[in-house]
């Protein structure tokens, strides 16, 4: 099975004191490291498992500046078998469904029975997967935490709906799942594994080798802008109970009581 | 004596040293395969630690009955070995005599030996001590070996005390065991006296040969192991094995693999290691992960190996093709992932096992394939990317210096030079809590008169953990930083507040200047008189001290800090008897052990505190950033808040500095 990974390179905030930039149009940037965006990590571990368990391959793709080439690196420290950048200065800029339409463009360049994004990013709005499926006609599943190859093209997939229930879905492929943190465990990349992938080539393609026209991507194309980034104000409300464990127990059954959270 | 016996007595000893050169043969196997480790350094340390622990048995009384008896049985063999050699040739050089002398005292010895036999089996077989019971996940209980061998040796004192008492004209000792026999005797025929003579003589040989074959099938094989392992011992307290022994950090590159996976990429020496665990379970009982129930128990580290060794290269038949795993066969992730290198075990080895280079090892082999726990992955990622676990901002690290009167503190990063550079690591360096440690030894070495500096932004995480939960290479890329960056400092001396900065400056890194730890400074200071505290406004309350492992066991500082505390008039200090220096009990591990979520059925803190509050005290003093931060949530934890508190020693000396106005 040949399975293709769409990763992201993101401010992760447990590497960074993330603040907004004081005119409000972005985060802080000058201080940030990046990392891949925690979720995707999840898909990359599970093209990884599915693959060990079935054969076939796995790609590793990433759209973003060309500072991008070093998560698609780290994945490859993880055992993806190629890598692809997706950069171009016509990409800038680009919103959702811009993203969506320079990854179906990277999709139909190869064979892929399968496609896995993260279920959403970091600094993300969760709507890539869903957006690449329909530009690719191709079924989509969403917060995927299980998957099961069938046999006869099928995957059966778990999907965690609201209040942790569990959905069971057969899809068949080739398909895009976005992959919910905690389906697996992935693997640690340490200053050693990428060592030993420092020297393979990552293939870069622009918006020409992809044939995107230039207006359908990047900030020309996109139809989504963000007006504001601002950090909401604390609102009341808030109420800290004081007093012993048992007197504090007490209270938090008599408020939960009153708002009719127990009965 | 016919010749059917001389034939006999010959084939006897023939037979059995044939066996025994063909086990050890065997033994020595798997030790061939086992990768490098170059210990025939410093011979005259080495002989005078088998003089100290070997022939001194040095660590037995730590428990004290166990202790004694095993000397009793120690001694009484040594004493005994003249005498068992001089009666296997005996048939054949009848004149082969020892002296009146020796006679005597090796009477004595064999009838000391059988009364500590006795009481041993009895203690064994009746009063069980917990740390020999055997968990059902390790197997099952070691009870009827350890008694088979006391058997065995009770055997041998019996058979020799009957020849000696049946041989006509033999002199015996009075009120030991042959002469007991003597008196049973009196009166015997010749021909029954000769037969006894010749059944005990035949019964000691047939034992002790059979005996000598037996020890390399169990813990008995530390009779012979002991000696080598003790003279192989580690001689530096500290620091963690190479990765491969006689390679550069430069060539680490190279490597295929890391650290150990499978049973030969252990060093021969932790293999003599396995060997000559002795089972007495004396680093299990000592260890904390064991006590809180987390998976691991030190003394199966060992004897899981050992037996798997035995299988794996056995005294007879074939060696068993490439191991498996060790991980996920004999040893679980969560088991190496659990301890937190206190040293606790291997300060009570007897006979100098070391546990903390086969974890790291083994930890080593995890993280190069991948699997290290989640909850480690993002603060390892963190160190990587910007020093610190937390991912706060480099150029924040010496933002605790702000708010610091008398102009502030020295910082490199300003350009700024001092003899003396005070390296923070990133826990105190960020912590909120922990920042007043930083702030507290600065202001200490202030009145000390010591001009020091900080580093400032280019200083990154010590690594020392990152070291000992195995990612050697972020480890070398760190201390790659540091060093770098001291020796730009141009300072001539380290001064640390963090143990486990201390340890990793001392004894990760090469070629630094020399490193002390606040605590020291301040005995020193108090020593010289260039500081004298204020005494307490509130005598009230009781002291008590923690040694944080990587003061105390690892560095060998215990009394710089207890001089420090007790430099502060009216204070009272007691010690957690039997839980400390040496013995203290670890808080529940520092650095990236902050992060990792173990399974457990009780915080290591908690029966730390539990310990305080049993010896009385009040107040625990630590030394360390970690301990402070663990014993203060173990406090809650056990319900002590409001009637405990927790306090590092360098801020307790702040507040009783002669300009300060505050108390503690």
């Amino acid at each position: 099975m040949n399975i293709l990974v769409c990763v992201k390179r993101v401010p992760d905030p447990a590497e960074n004191e993330i603040s907004v930039a004081p005119d409000g149009s972005d985060i802080r940037r000058e201080d940030l490291v990046y990392s891949v965006n925690e979720w995707d990590n999840y898909a990359v571990e599970e093209a990884l498992q599915i693959v060990e368990r079935e054969g076939g391959s796995v790609t590793v793709v990433s759209m973003g500046p060309p500072e991008a080439e070093e998560i698609v690196r780290r994945e490859m420290a993880m055992g993806a078998n190629q890598g692809l950048l997706l950069s171009d200065a016509a990409f800038d800029g680009s919103d959702g469904l811009g993203t969506a339409r320079i990854l179906k463009a990277a999709v139909e360049k190869g064979a892929y029975d399968l496609v896995l994004t993260g279920a959403q990013a970091d600094d993300g709005a969760a709507q890539v997967g869903g957006m690449l499926a329909a530009l690719l006609d191709w079924p989509f599943a969403s917060v995927v935490n299980r998957i099961e190859v069938m046999g006869n093209g099928t995957l059966r997939v778990g999907r965690e709906i609201e209040g942790g229930s569990q959905e069971i879905n057969d899809i068949e492929m080739p398909c895009v799942l976005s992959i919910q943190s905690g389906i697996n465990e992935p693997r640690y990349v340490g200053i050693r594994g990428i060592r030993k992938v420092a020297s393979v080539e990552i293939p870069v393609l622009g918006a020409a080798a992809l044939g995107l026209p230039g207006d359908a991507v990047g900030a020309k194309g996109a139809k989504v802008r963000r007006i504001d980034y601002f950090v909401p104000e604390a609102g009341t409300g808030a109420e800290m109970l004081e007093g012993s464990i048992e007197e504090v127990a007490d209270k938090i059954v008599e408020l939960l009581k009153a708002k009719g959270g127990i009965r | 004596m016919t010749p059917g016996w001389l034939v006999l007595f010959a084939l006897i000893p023939l037979t059995g040293i044939g066996c025994f050169t063909w086990i050890m043969v065997r033994r020595a196997a798997p030790l061939l395969r086992g990768a490098p480790d170059p210990r025939l350094d410093h011979i005259p340390q080495r002989i005078l630690l088998v003089l100290k622990y070997w022939l001194a048995q040095w660590r037995q009384p730590r428990y004290f009955l166990a202790g004694v008896l095993h000397i009793v049985v120690f001694f009484g063999f040594l004493i005994l070995a003249a005498r068992s050699i001089q009666l296997v040739v005996l048939p054949f050089a009848p004149e082969f005599d020892l002296p009146h002398w020796y006679g005597i005292v090796k009477d004595i010895a064999a009838s000391a030996v059988l009364v500590a036999v006795v009481i041993l089996a009895v203690r064994r077989a009746f009063f069980k001590p917990a740390r020999y019971a055997v968990p059902e996940r390790y197997g099952k209980d070691h009870t009827p070996e350890a008694l088979l061998v006391l058997g065995l040796i009770a055997t041998l004192m019996v058979s020799e005390g009957l020849f000696e008492a049946s041989a006509p004209g033999a002199h015996v000792t009075f009120a030991t065991l042959p002469w007991l026999f003597r008196q049973a005797l009196a009166g015997s025929g010749e021909r029954l006296l000769g037969g006894v003579n010749l059944a005990a003589y035949t019964v000691h040989d047939l034992t002790f040969f059979f005996f000598l074959c037996f020890l390399p099938f169990g813990k008995h094989f530390h009779v012979i192991t002991s000696l080598p392992n003790v003279f192989f011992m580690r001689l530096r307290k500290g620091s963690v094995k190479p990765v491969v022994h006689g390679m550069t950090d430069a060539q680490l590159d190279s490597l295929q693999s890391f650290g150990v996976k499978k049973f030969e990429d252990f060093t021969w020496k932790q293999m003599l290691d396995f060997y000559s665990c002795v089972d007495c379970g004396r680093c299990s009982d000592r260890c904390p992960a064991n006590r809180v129930k987390r998976p691991l128990s030190p003394r199966f580290i060992s004897i899981k190996a050992r037996d798997h060794a035995f299988e794996r290269y056995p005294a007879f038949g074939k060696h068993a093709a490439d191991g498996k795993p060790l991980i996920g066969s004999i040893y679980g992730e969560d088991e190496i992932w659990s301890c937190t290198t206190c040293g606790a075990c291997e300060e009570e080895c007897p006979v100098g096992i070391e546990y903390i280079d086969k974890i790291v090892d083994l930890r080593r082999g995890l993280v190069d394939d991948g699997a290290v726990p989640q909850s480690l992955q993002k603060p390892l990622s963190a160190i990587e990317k910007r020093g610190n676990p937390w991912g706060k901002l480099e150029k924040n690290r010496a933002a605790w210096t702000t708010g610091i009167g008398n102009g502030g503190v020295k910082l490199v990063e300003k350009g700024q030079t001092a003899g003396t550079l005070y390296f923070v690591d990133s826990i105190t360096s960020y912590d909120a809590r922990m920042q007043k440690i930083a702030q507290a030894t600065a202001r200490v070495l202030g009145v000390c008169g010591i001009d020091f500096a900080v580093i400032g932004k280019d200083e990154k995480d010590s690594g020392h953990d990152v070291r000992r939960f195995g990612e050697e290479m972020l480890f070398q890329s760190l201390k790659e930083q540091n060093s770098e960056a001291i020796r730009a400092s141009e300072a001539k001396k380290i001064v640390v507040s963090d143990p486990h900065a201390l340890n990793a400056l001392r004894n990760d890194y090469a070629d630094m200047p020399p490193v002390q730890h606040v605590s020291e400074v301040i005995a020193e200071a108090l020593d010289e008189g260039r500081l004298a505290l204020r005494p307490l406004s509130d005598s009230r309350k009781t002291y008590t001290y923690h040694d944080p492992c990587y003061l105390g066991r690892h560095n060998g500082t215990y009394d710089a800090p207890r001089q420090a505390i007790d430099g502060i008039p009216g204070l009272r200090r007691v010690e957690m008897e039997g839980n400390c220096r040496d013995r203290s009990f670890c808080c529940g591990g520092g650095g990236l052990m902050l992060f990792y979520e173990p399974d457990e059925e009780q915080r290591m803190g908690v029966v730390r505190v539990q310990q305080a509050r049993a010896a009385g005290a009040d107040v625990i003093v630590t030394a360390c950033p970690y301990c402070l931060t663990n014993i203060e949530d173990a406090i809650k934890v056990a319900g002590f808040e409001g009637q405990m508190e927790a306090i590092d020693l360098v801020e307790l000396v702040a507040s009783q500095l002669p300009e300060t106005r505050g108390e503690a």
